[in-house]
């Protein structure tokens, strides 16, 4: 009996189901307004139900018509699980559910391969929950008190000579530079990483740029921010805040347009120029911005026409490291003067610690710091075949290229910056802070950044849709509408206040292990409950 | 917590004076050991100052060893003192079977080499005579050079005084400078190399305290140098840091305190050579020490100084007269042996400071 199509979707074939309560449900509108998957519609629906009218109880059988919320059986309106009915329903009435048996992976490549952003799903095991602060200062040596010490929270971030190559020479008994050495600036151990105006709303952008500012002009902390690929306003290109950025040149090199015109403008040099080779999320692709996200301000920031922008995989004038070196370091360089450091950002791979050890060993002493993005990292929009299936964890390969260097005896010479996964759990200080112990001298995040603007997506499918324009935060899109959800201010003050409480969980655990400056490289100071971790990062394990 | 001192004096003084220094400390150490370095030999070594005197501690057959070793590296015996022990019985010592003490001449093909290959010889003879010593598992060699003589043991300080006979003040043993420290290894193993003071290339030094940093600065210094080796002890990173800086970076002293505890970022950048102490603490990071600390090191030239960590964690007080100046972790050694010094004289050097004695005895404070 044809009673059931066997190749219709259903709502059970997708990965969230709507949960609705008619009886609580007053029709007011509000969760299929805030909706912006079109996974729910008001429509009616005939009941067989007994109901009671007048003051006496008179219940009668009726078949009636009544309005209901009702989930669309699409692929297309897939319900995200983003919540956002559930938030805005006055009356608990509708709530998405997970549904285990989701056939929506399997039936979603209708149209090519799927697309989404947020992160990997696949590969989000947490190594460094397994690794505790576990060497504290007992008795043989003080641990310090992290409300009255000082502690000196900083990253370097430039080329570090060795001590030999200082330019030094003596005059009267003193030390005296006799020339030039490459800039460092000292900053906070957390860069708050590479998400483009393109990627991000401009609200939502422009909250991560004045939570920037506010931590550096009112809490006295450097913390610097990368533009992401795509350039940056005139207006702030041409500003003083200009030195709290880091200006990103990736394979598409989005906005350097406007950034070349506006330097003889510059009142201040950048923080630094991040040149980006990979990215964790989707190593091996480039960026990837969708048609449906360059809105008109998009288009004039980058120069381009609504149409889908595709970074390439390489930067196309490169075929080497060495030249990578000498053509984009040297020729970034010589734009600032030499006066700013220029740093390179890679995914995580098997083969990092050669790139290191090329970048290292190179004889310009022209890289400012190696940036080396994990499997974990998130993304606006990329294949979800590269998010889940390529890609390399964080914490070992940060170790591996760390342990390179000493080797060489050449720590510390190009600073080692560890993203992709920092604060997945909501605990950025402590996945830092063990990072560092393992050789990094900071770390960068975006993830984080966006979901204390708001951001509901996750690592277990939740959303995930910065792809597609309709983020419901307002996040991850152009649309106007959208856009107007977030609140710039509240948005920043989530990020300073988080900051704020990262520098004190920070304090926390460098005083119990008695240190008052960033224990890089202090592998002593961990230990691991889980042997094959222990062995693999050279720390105790303790059981 | 160790308790650590150092006598500098104008004229040759005895062991038992470092003894009796340290000995009134003995709260604050466990009496696990004695090790001290004389320098400034007078007594039996006056005549041979300019010869490279071996100290070690070994059996029959690393004497054997360590003297076919130097023969066939053509170092000619110029004289020896081997202690007689005492060895009454109840004494708390693990001695070795042999302690040589013996000077040397360079090999004759030395003669017209420059000090610094001079110096490398010297280091390298002992880095050479340690590995022959230690795979054997026959002794331990403290140091070789000029005017430097280390005795190290395991055992109650008072016993091993007893035993080396260094209460009999019979004027062969005297020098003008003694470092000495009364405790072995407490946090690792009891290794006769874990004693401090250490020696390396004319500087001596030994320290109260511990080095969380000790991993970064050990992962860094073993590229460094060849001579930095062992790393049995955390205060051994102090001295290799020493050496590099004044050694081979060939840097003032005033630049050792900003290695070892460098300024905060904000206190830097209010001074006029800014560039130069960022420059210092970026290249130098991982030289950094991060602990309580006090450190008493002598320099080639005879000097002795003392600096503490950057939060005065580790005590340290410096007294004296016109003839000694001594430096003590606790006032009460000094007062055991210079009860009639100028108290108010004394100074407890602050976080930020180092002190500096010169071979007249004049002490430099300066602020970092």
């Amino acid at each position: 009996m044809e009673t059931v199509k066997t190749q219709d979707i259903a709502v059970n074939d997708l990965a969230w189901e709507i949960e609705y309560h008619a009886d609580r449900c007053t029709m007011c509108g509000s969760c299929v307004a805030s909706c912006t998957f079109g996974a729910i519609k008001p429509t009616v629906q005939q009941q067989s139900i007994t109901v009671s009218e007048g003051n006496q109880p008179n219940p009668v059988h009726q078949h009636i018509v009544r309005p209901i919320i009702k989930q669309e059986a699409s692929i297309a309106n897939a319900c995200t699980g983003c919540g956002m009915c559930e938030k805005v329903c006055p009356n608990n009435a509708i709530r998405p559910v997970r549904n285990s048996d989701t056939r929506k992976t399997l039936l979603s490549r209708d149209s090519g391969p799927i697309k989404r952003g947020g992160r990997t799903n696949l590969n989000a095991q947490r190594t460094l929950d397994s690794i505790v602060v576990g060497r504290i200062s007992q008795m043989t040596d003080p641990s310090l008190d992290s409300q009255r010490h000082t502690f000196d929270i900083r990253a370097p971030f430039g080329r570090v000579l060795s001590p030999r190559e200082l330019p030094f020479k003596m005059v009267g008994g003193k030390l005296e530079m006799a020339h030039k050495t490459p800039p460092v600036n000292w900053i906070y151990p957390l860069v708050f990483s590479d998400m483009s105006i393109g990627a991000l709303s401009t609200r939502a952008w422009e909250a991560v740029a004045m939570a920037t500012a506010y931590l550096n002009e009112k809490c006295g902390l450097p913390v610097r921010m990368s533009s992401g690929e795509g350039g940056m306003p005139v207006k702030l290109l041409e500003s003083e805040y200009l030195k709290y950025s880091i200006l990103q040149i990736a394979s598409g090199h989005f906005g350097w347009n406007r950034i070349i015109k506006a330097l003889p403008k510059m009142v201040t040099d950048p923080a630094g120029v991040l040149i980006k080779i990979g990215q964790g999320a989707k190593p091996g692709d480039g960026g990837l911005l969708p048609a449906a996200k360059v809105a008109e301000h998009v288009q004039a920031i980058r120069g381009v026409p609504k149409a889908t922008l595709s970074s390439p995989p390489n930067h196309q004038g490169l075929y080497s490291i060495e030249e990578s070196v000498q053509k984009m370091h040297l020729s970034l360089n010589a734009a600032f003067g030499f006066r700013v450091p220029v740093a390179i950002k890679c995914a995580a791979s098997a083969t990092s610690v050669s790139v290191y050890n090329n970048l290292l060993r190179d004889p310009y002493k022209i890289c400012g710091g190696f940036f080396i993005d994990g499997i974990q990292g998130g993304t606006g929009a990329a294949n979800e075949i590269s998010l889940d299936h390529t890609g390399h964890p964080i914490v070992s390969k940060l170790r591996d290229c760390y342990l390179a260097a000493v080797k060489q005896g050449l720590q510390g010479q190009i600073p080692l910056f560890a993203g992709g996964g920092i604060g997945m759990t909501g605990n950025a200080a402590a996945d830092a802070f063990k990072m560092i112990c393992l050789g990094a001298n900071g770390v960068f995040c975006g993830k984080i950044l966006i979901q204390l603007l708001g951001c509901v997506g996750n690592e277990q499918g939740r959303c995930n849709s910065c792809n597609t324009g309709k983020c419901p935060t307002g996040i991850c899109t152009q649309d106007p509408r959208l856009v107007k959800r977030l609140d710039i201010d509240r948005g920043a003050q989530k990020i300073v206040d988080y900051v704020l409480a990262f520098d004190m969980e920070l304090r926390k655990l460098m005083a119990p292990i008695g240190n008052s400056s960033l224990p890089v490289g202090r592998s002593d100071a961990l230990v691991s409950t889980d042997k094959a971790i222990a062995d693999k990062l050279g720390i105790q394990y303790v059981c | 917590m160790c308790r650590i001192g150092s006598i500098k004096s104008k004229v040759p003084f005895h062991p038992s004076k470092a003894l009796h220094l340290m000995l009134p400390q003995q709260e604050g150490h466990d009496n696990s050991g004695f090790a001290m370095v004389m320098q400034d030999l007078y007594g039996i070594f006056s005549n041979y100052k300019d010869k490279p005197l071996l100290s070690l501690a070994c059996t029959q057959r690393g004497a054997q060893m360590v003297e076919e070793y130097m023969d066939s590296h053509n170092f000619v015996q110029l004289a020896e003192w081997v202690p007689v022990p005492n060895k009454q019985p109840g004494l708390d010592i693990k001695a070795m079977p042999y302690y040589i003490f013996r000077n040397y001449d360079y090999p004759e093909h030395y003669n017209e080499k420059t000090q610094g290959q001079r110096e490398d010889l010297l280091m390298d003879t002992r880095l050479a005579l340690r590995t022959l010593l230690e795979t054997a598992g026959e002794g331990y060699v403290y140091s070789f050079w000029p005017d430097v003589l280390t005795l190290k043991e395991i055992g109650d300080p008072r016993d091993i005084a007893t035993y080396f006979r260094l209460w009999d003040d019979n004027g062969c043993l005297v020098a003008k400078s003694i470092v000495a420290q009364c405790r072995q290894n407490t946090n690792y193993d009891i290794v006769r190399y874990a004693a401090h003071p250490f020696f390396l290339q004319g500087y001596t030094l030994c320290a109260n305290g511990e080095n969380t940093f000790y991993t970064k600065n050990k992962e860094f210094q073993k590229s460094l140098h060849r001579g930095y080796t062992g790393f049995e002890s955390d205060s051994q990173n102090f001295l290799y840091t020493l050496h590099y800086v004044l050694h081979e970076l060939k840097w003032p002293i005033d630049y050792y305190k900003h290695v070892i505890t460098p300024l905060p970022f904000a206190e830097i950048e209010e001074r006029p050579d800014k560039d130069v102490l960022k420059a210092i603490r970026q290249s130098l990071a991982n030289l950094e020490i991060n602990g309580p600390n006090t450190i008493i090191a002598n320099l080639p030239d005879g000097r002795m100084i003392t600096c503490c960590d950057s939060k005065k964690l580790r005590p340290v007080v410096i007294g004296g007269d016109d003839t000694t100046i001594a430096i003590s972790s606790e006032v009460c050694g000094l007062n055991e042996i210079m009860p009639d010094r100028d108290m108010t004289k004394d100074i407890y050097p602050n976080e930020r400071e180092v002190v500096v004695i010169d071979n007249n005895l004049e002490v430099q404070r300066w602020k970092q």
